[in-house]
């Protein structure tokens, strides 16, 4: 079933994030979602996770199993990287399999090490992960690729292809080369305060 | 540099007993101020008396137990408080009345309700059920707000969320209400003990002392409070470390 964003209205005081937003994200497929800082990309993510309120508009047809890459890296500081991945799995993932996941993402060997130690780096690709392991039908990847080198981007950005077959992918990002690696559908959203920022898929 | 202070604290202790002894020679008066060898003889002496551990168990065991029952409750109700707000709102007036009310009032209520057997208990859970609270509510609110709603969009159950989010969050808040309870417990339950004088307490020993004017005996069973205080905080202290430690650890036999 499609994601259908209709008339979208979010503002904080006079604050007017989102005016009118409307988009459909088609079940399964990948889009990515564009545009300048402080135009309502991660505030449209978090309306769509259920963690805030929209003034206006509806969104229909988010599935119950979702996973996300926040903004943040949000891990859990003072366990290791697998207890941190274990946190969203169910029992079922085995440790040889995390540790499997952490080696294609180029951090073999640390499954078992205080993500407290780990880099800007390590740490994002820990988050990315939990997201792919976690059992979904949606992920929620808000700006993944953030603070990576070239070189750990291009193989994270592999890592995310090949295990988001079947799943609905909403990928918030500022460059466009990630946009089209990921293909699907794109959307632009419009700088805040213009009259209804209405997403554009093309 | 662990040796080194332990050496300073050394030092300084001895340097208190000599200006006790420097005191106590300077008052010559056993009544008023004895010295340190007098309280050290006499507190071998309790020590080697047959009823010293039946006394020492007897406050002991009720002052610890409203220690952890005050532990139990306050954590309980501080995570209710902490999920509905309307419950803190409840809450307050009475946190607050335990938290001003005397505990000489306290005492003396208990004693026309409950009499002096169970007294301490009920004084030591009075005076650490605020702490405990106050500081784990504290705890609970200031809980990264970030890390729930990972967990709510990941779908982590409550168990999930205590273990991972909840109780490493909370272990300094723990820790610290503890450390400040344990002494006000013995303080309060041993003061308890003194005006309700239950048979077989340290209360009643210290309450004889005084009664006899045997200052030596009343300086001997204040080092035996500050020790059963002391050995109390150290034991549970050990205790939560444990525990956490033992959080940690199935954590790491959950991954194999």
């Amino acid at each position: 079933m499609d994601i259908t964003v209709t008339g979208l209205e979010k503002r904080y005081g006079e604050n007017r994030v989102l005016t009118g937003f409307t988009a459909i994200f088609p079940a399964g497929e990948t889009t990515c979602i564009m545009g300048p800082s402080g135009c309502g990309k991660t505030t449209l993510l978090n309306i769509m996770m259920g963690l805030d309120f929209a003034d206006g508009g509806e969104v229909r047809g988010v599935p119950r199993l979702m996973s996300a890459v926040f903004q943040e890296d949000r891990l859990l500081e003072g366990f290791n990287a697998e207890s941190n991945i274990r946190f969203v799995c169910g029992k079922k993932t085995y440790r040889e399999e995390i540790a499997e996941h952490l080696e294609r993402i180029g951090l073999a060997g640390e499954h078992d090490k205080p993500v407290r130690n780990f880099s800007g780096g390590m740490r994002r690709r820990v988050a990315v992960v939990r997201a792919v392991l976690a059992k979904s039908e949606i992920l929620f990847l808000d700006e993944p690729f953030k603070g990576l080198d070239e070189k750990t981007k291009l193989l994270t950005m592999q890592y995310v292809r090949d295990n988001i077959a079947g799943r609905t992918v909403i990928i918030v990002t500022h460059s466009l080369d990630e946009a089209q690696a990921f293909g699907g559908r794109l959307i632009n959203m419009p700088v805040r305060n213009e009259t209804g920022s209405r997403g554009a898929g093309s | 540099m662990k040796s080194k202070r332990r050496l300073e604290q050394a030092a300084a202790v001895l340097i208190a007993l000599a200006v006790w002894q420097a005191a106590a020679a300077i008052v010559d008066r056993p009544a008023l101020l004895v010295t340190p060898a007098v309280v050290f003889m006499k507190l071998i002496s309790i020590c080697s008396s047959p009823d010293f551990l039946r006394t020492a168990a007897f406050s002991f065991v009720r002052i610890a137990s409203g220690f952890l029952l005050a532990l139990a409750a306050g954590c309980a109700l501080a995570a209710l408080a902490g999920s509905f707000r309307l419950v803190e709102v409840l809450f307050r007036p009475f946190i607050q009345t335990i938290k001003s009310v005397p505990v000489a009032s306290f005492i003396i209520l208990c004693l026309i309700v409950i009499g002096s057997e169970g007294l301490s208990v009920l004084i030591a859970f009075l005076i650490v059920l605020p702490i405990v609270y106050t500081n784990v509510l504290q705890g609970i609110k200031s809980t990264d707000r970030k890390l729930l709603e990972m967990a709510k969009v990941f779908r982590a159950g409550l168990p999930k969320k205590i273990k991972y989010i909840y109780l490493p969050q909370l272990e300094p808040h723990i820790v610290s209400a503890s450390s400040v309870s344990v002494g006000l417990a013995w303080k309060a339950g041993i003061a308890g003990e003194v005006i309700g004088i239950p048979d077989g307490s340290i209360g009643e020993k210290l309450y004889e002392a005084k009664v006899y004017l045997s200052t030596a005996e009343l300086f001997a069973w204040t080092v035996v409070i500050i020790l059963l205080s002391i050995g109390f905080e150290k034991l549970f202290s050990f205790i939560l470390k444990r525990l956490y430690a033992l959080t940690g650890r199935s954590q790491r036999w959950i991954s194999q």
